[in-house]
């Protein structure tokens, strides 16, 4: 059976469950996305977003599909979609590429949106985290959608958070939809940490109204196969966006992020920072494309790409990528792979300092220029603790979580 | 204390150092001078182990320890302090955290408990005058954006943490002007304990001048051909390597 088939079949099966359990909003678009998923497959290497990603291997196995819906009891400013407000409810599946046929999947699978929306003026003084915990014997695929209304002005801080509580297989596909209204400003971090037997597919649609601000920092520091987009489409003019990520990848590790910045008005700034930490036989990729359209002047834009193969045997494709269409504009793409550097190792170990934690040391250091980007200090202090844990290679729990004990 | 006998050693198969034998005791310093190419450094990147030299004949015994069979980071627990000619810089890793690492690694070496936190910022302070190092440098990442003074005494003021028992100062004088050079010179005479041994590499009489060595190598070829005292070092300033080379026929 080919791996598109079963998803297919499964959706012929559960489809009135799905529905009853789903609302009006979501229930509405499954079958478009049916027909996008039957008619696409999933997308091969030779699609350009998807050179570097294995799709049909990845959701090949045979897992348990689940069909759960969000808990009733919910923080301020997050809702269930249907206790959302029906002008917020309207906006689902509206910034998403539906041609995707990875989206598709999610949009035809998916049973319950959580949304947060954070009405116009209004700063949400606490973060709000967004916890992913996977957890079951059973080998299952999971398929979530978060959808982020900020109206104009309002202002908050998102940390959303992947984890595995037990070592069965999982696979999940997830969406994430961002409409930011005028001024308003978000501050969004993703942080994976699972383990070996996990792939997630994740792709966020970012739009952005006039003098909003976005700050989106992806981090990866521990998985099995990874698969990220980001879509950021600046529409307002004035908007900024930083988007931002690092990777720590060892062993049989897969990572692979994608981005696009689509400066589509005027006077919009985007700064894009990704490292990555590779050993052992790890693989990475990133293919990020700055596009600038015509019409969107003074656009200044800068995208970095750096990374570290610490072995040989480890792997990195990078692919910056710019296209401007417009002739007032300040724009730089570049990367770098690179090795540890053998000069700083000796320095180090001639004070005393042992070669792994040299190498520790120096990989820490890497990767602490981009969690520096990051506004929120609590975070920042704990991204990194975990960045040393994880590089030391001891796996982090939440602590004070009962369900990761 | 360090003892080095008939050492040959060679970098990418070329032989450097051709036979050296050197015995260096407590509370001595030695100047090792030479033209470039003579292998000075080769000899100090020896010393420490660094992992491009290839040890192909002799022995180095360091307070009665073979030293060729242990690891640089285990020379350096001994007591073995090299202030390199060309510190490293290292982006993203800060001062205070390094230097906790290296003082806490000799610790665990020696089996002591890590410094407490309050203990180890003190003893930053307390040396960092020493050597009149600016504390906004000691929150910077290890050399970064230093000037090639600050380089240096940044190299003193790691001596002075790590409190070794012999120092190596590798043309720590190269690219200092005078005032530099007197700050890192009286750094280190003040820091220097009356059993700590030092071997200095240098091409001048200037950083002699403050450190007043007991002995004097000439080192030409990858061989010491004269050996003298302070007396040997005013010379050469004064005549430079040519007649020592005449005197021994090269």
């Amino acid at each position: 059976m080919s791996a598109e088939k079963q998803y297919i079949e499964f959706f012929g099966e559960v489809r009135d469950t799905i529905a009853i359990r789903s609302c009006d909003e979501m229930n509405a678009q499954r079958e478009t996305a049916l027909q996008t998923f039957s008619a696409k497959g999933f997308p091969s290497s030779k699609v350009e977003r998807y050179r570097y990603a294995k799709v049909d291997a990845d959701f090949s196995p045979n897992y348990g599909i689940a069909l759960t819906t969000l808990t009733e009891q919910l923080p301020p400013y997050c809702f269930r979609i249907e206790n959302a407000e029906p002008r917020v409810r309207a906006l689902y599946n509206k910034v998403a590429d539906n041609a995707d046929s990875i989206v598709a999947l999610n949009t035809m699978l998916c049973v319950d949106t959580l949304v947060v929306h954070v009405p116009k003026g209004i700063r949400v003084e606490h973060p709000i985290q967004i916890s992913n915990i996977l957890k079951g014997e059973q080998d299952t695929m999971v398929s979530r959608r978060i959808l982020i209304v900020m109206d104009e002005m309002a202002e908050a801080d998102i940390i959303v958070t992947d984890r595995a509580a037990s070592q069965s297989r999982f696979l999940t596909n997830q969406v994430i939809e961002v409409l930011m209204g005028d001024g308003s400003h978000l501050s969004l971090y993703e942080v994976e940490e699972t383990h070996l037997l996990c792939t997630r597919f994740n792709s966020v649609f970012v739009q952005q109204g006039k003098n909003s601000s976005l700050h989106h920092t992806n981090l990866t520091l521990f998985n099995g196969h990874t698969r990220n987009r980001l879509d950021v489409r600046l529409q307002g003019e004035g908007s900024e966006v930083t988007a931002n990520g690092c990777v720590i990848a060892d062993k049989m590790q897969r990572v692979d992020n994608n981005t696009l910045i689509d400066h589509q008005a005027p006077s919009c700034q985007s700064n894009e920072l990704y490292k990555y930490v590779l050993d052992d036989s790890a693989v990475g990729a990133f293919a990020g494309k700055v596009l600038v359209r015509e019409g969107a002047q003074k656009t200044s834009s800068k995208e970095t790409n750096a990374n570290l193969c610490a072995t040989s045997s480890a792997r990195m494709f990078t692919q910056p990528m710019l296209e401007i269409y417009a002739d007032d504009v300040q724009c730089s793409h570049g990367s770098t792979v690179g090795q540890m550097d053998e000069a700083a190792l000796f320095y180090m170990r001639q004070r005393g300092i042992d070669e792994r934690e040299a190498r520790l040391l120096l990989k820490a250091a890497f990767i602490t220029e981009v969690i520096e980007t990051i506004p929120l200090e609590s975070l920042r202090d704990r991204l990194h603790v975990l960045v040393d844990k994880r590089l030391r290679g001891e796996l982090s729990k939440c602590e004070g979580c009962k369900l990761c004990q | 204390m360090l003892k080095i006998e008939n050492l040959h050693a060679s970098i990418n198969g070329k032989e450097i150092l051709k036979g050296i034998s050197l015995t260096v005791k407590d509370g001595e310093i030695h100047a090792v001078m030479g033209l470039n190419g003579a292998g000075k450094s080769t000899l100090s990147n020896v010393i420490v182990g660094h992992p491009a030299y290839e040890v192909t004949q002799g022995s180095i015994t360091f307070n009665g320890k073979d030293l060729l069979s242990l690891k640089p980071e285990e020379r350096a627990h001994e007591g073995i302090f090299l202030s390199f000619q060309q510190p490293v810089e290292i982006p993203g890793v800060s001062m205070v955290n390094f230097m906790r690492a290296a003082l806490n690694a000799k610790r665990k070496y020696q089996g002591l408990e890590p410094i407490p936190a309050g203990d180890f910022l003190k003893l930053m302070r307390e040396k960092r005058s020493i050597v009149e190092l600016d504390s906004k440098l000691a929150s910077r990442s290890v050399n970064e954006g230093f000037s090639g003074g600050e380089k240096k005494r940044n190299e003193i003021f790691q001596m002075a943490m790590l409190e070794p028992k012999l120092t190596i100062l590798d043309e720590t004088d190269s690219g200092l002007d005078v005032d530099a050079l007197r700050i890192v010179a009286e750094g280190f005479n003040k820091l220097r304990r009356p059993d700590s041994s030092a071997i200095v590499i240098t091409h001048y009489q200037r950083l002699l001048d403050y450190l007043k060595p007991d002995v004097v190598h000439v080192l030409i070829d990858g061989r010491i051909v004269k050996t003298g005292g302070p007396e040997l070092a005013i010379e050469i300033e004064k005549r430079g390597f040519d007649w020592i080379k005449e005197e021994i026929g090269l």
